[in-house]
């Protein structure tokens, strides 16, 4: 089967460079599929879940904010942060969960609207964590 | 003349001294390839994402990104980047010196100034200014991409409220190990990318036309802020090594001028207890000379 080369590149450095089958990612405008050859696109990216797919295995990152590039057969990933599913700390993603509520209930009034907003990132990203790390197990 | 005793004690201290400033220069040694190491593995991010803004920039003519609104300049904000910790030499210094020059310069054109401080040593030194808004301090130590990220919300609400016209930024760039300057950037509003013509061809022929998603203008939302935090987080990352950088050249005069000092005081030690020696010889000589009498 014909490959595309995936690379995710974060901050402190590159965390994926590989042949894969198979990539899907939360794209803003949903979540999007990309096989070998596809046509050169440019998406940005929400926190949530990508996967990969090689050889019939497949992969789990949690990304969060940044954008994708697809050329020339090969797909990169700019992200703020991505880590593996089997990597990450369920129970940090627990607690950061609880902390995230319980901040956004008390940031309730409109004039708290920046405190509401980095509660509800900093609750999409342990969602986006959990979630991954459930699907690793599978 | 000094008592044998005293330059004694003082050739104990400043060794002692000089032990500290050599271990310290070797931690700064250590630390600074660590920071390297750090700015290393920035570069491919900070490379396609600067690749990117390029490939849009060509989709966002027209449209109206609040990041980007050039307005008259009535008030500037200058966000300062220094280390948390001093010892190392003039590089805050000149950092703070050149935010002072600044200030002086948007006053003069009748400009208000306010201050975003990043680091212990920007807050210290420019603090009697009273125009810091807002200080971010302890963590340069092991900052990462959401401190940048907290940092550059801060100053896009401010000039996106309109309460700043125009951000400058000053950090301190790592030229070399020998060499750190001030560096001044403008941050905001951020300035369209010029475009590549060779550059563009020569991907256009290789790939064609992108899909984008959504569409570019909307794109450059999102990528706008992102981009800001590339560019601070850029600058903690330069500050970062060029403290390390620079503490180890401080920390080698220092060892170079304790060794000088001890050498010195050596020979003053010696010539004192030669001058002793010499002393008890006559009172000697003379106490037998009177013996014999």
């Amino acid at each position: 089967m014909a490959q595309i080369h995936l690379e995710v590149v974060t901050p402190t450095g590159p965390v994926v460079s590989d042949d894969v089958d198979l990539v899907t990612a939360p794209g803003v405008g949903g979540e999007f599929g990309v096989l070998a050859n596809h046509a050169p696109f440019l998406s940005t990216i929400k926190t949530g879940t990508l996967s990969f797919k090689k050889d019939k295995n497949t992969k789990y990152l949690m990304v969060s904010g940044g954008f994708s590039e697809v050329s020339n057969n090969k797909i990169t990933f700019l992200v703020e942060s991505a880590e593996f599913g089997h990597e990450i700390d369920v129970d940090r993603a627990l607690r950061a969960r609880e902390r995230a509520e319980k901040r956004l209930a008390q940031a309730q009034s409109q004039s708290e609207k920046i405190n509401r907003a980095r509660a509800e990132a900093a609750l999409k990203r342990a969602l986006a964590r959990l979630r991954t790390a459930e699907l690793a197990k599978q | 003349m000094p008592g044998l005793k005293d330059v004694k004690d003082k050739i104990d201290g400043v060794s002692k001294t000089s032990q500290i400033t050599q271990a310290m220069n070797m931690v700064a040694s250590a630390k600074l390839r660590g920071a390297q190491e750090k700015m290393e593995s920035f570069r491919p991010y900070s490379a396609k994402f600067a690749e990117a803004m390029r490939d849009l920039s060509g989709g966002m003519e027209g449209a109206d990104l609040p990041l980007m609104e050039v307005r008259e300049v009535k008030s500037v904000e200058i966000v300062a980047v220094t280390s948390d910790r001093g010892l190392c030499g003039s590089f805050n210094a000149h950092i703070i010196s050149t935010v002072h020059k600044l200030i002086k310069q948007y006053e003069d054109e009748g400009k208000k100034v306010s201050i975003v401080t990043v680091g212990n040593k920007a807050f210290q030194g420019l603090r009697r200014t009273g125009k810091i808004r807002t200080s971010f301090k302890d963590i340069m130590g092991t900052f990462q991409m959401f401190n940048a990220r907290e940092i550059s919300q801060g100053i896009s609400e401010a000039f996106i409220k309109g309460e700043s016209d125009q951000v400058d930024l000053i950090y301190g760039k790592f030229h070399s190990v020998a060499v750190q300057k001030p560096e001044v950037e403008q941050l905001l509003p951020i300035k369209p990318v010029e475009k590549d013509e060779e550059a563009e061809e020569q991907k256009s022929a290789v790939s064609g036309a992108y899909i984008y998603e959504p569409e570019p203008g909307e794109i450059m939302e999102v990528l706008l802020p992102l981009f800001l935090n590339v560019q601070i987080y850029h600058a903690m990352l330069e500050v970062g090594a060029s403290e390390h950088a620079a503490r180890m050249t401080a920390m080698d005069n220092a060892t170079n001028a304790c060794k000088d000092m001890i050498a010195e005081l050596t020979q003053l030690y010696n010539k004192a207890r030669q001058a002793a020696i010499t002393g008890e010889l006559m009172d000697i000589v003379g106490g037998a000379e009177a013996l014999k009498g």
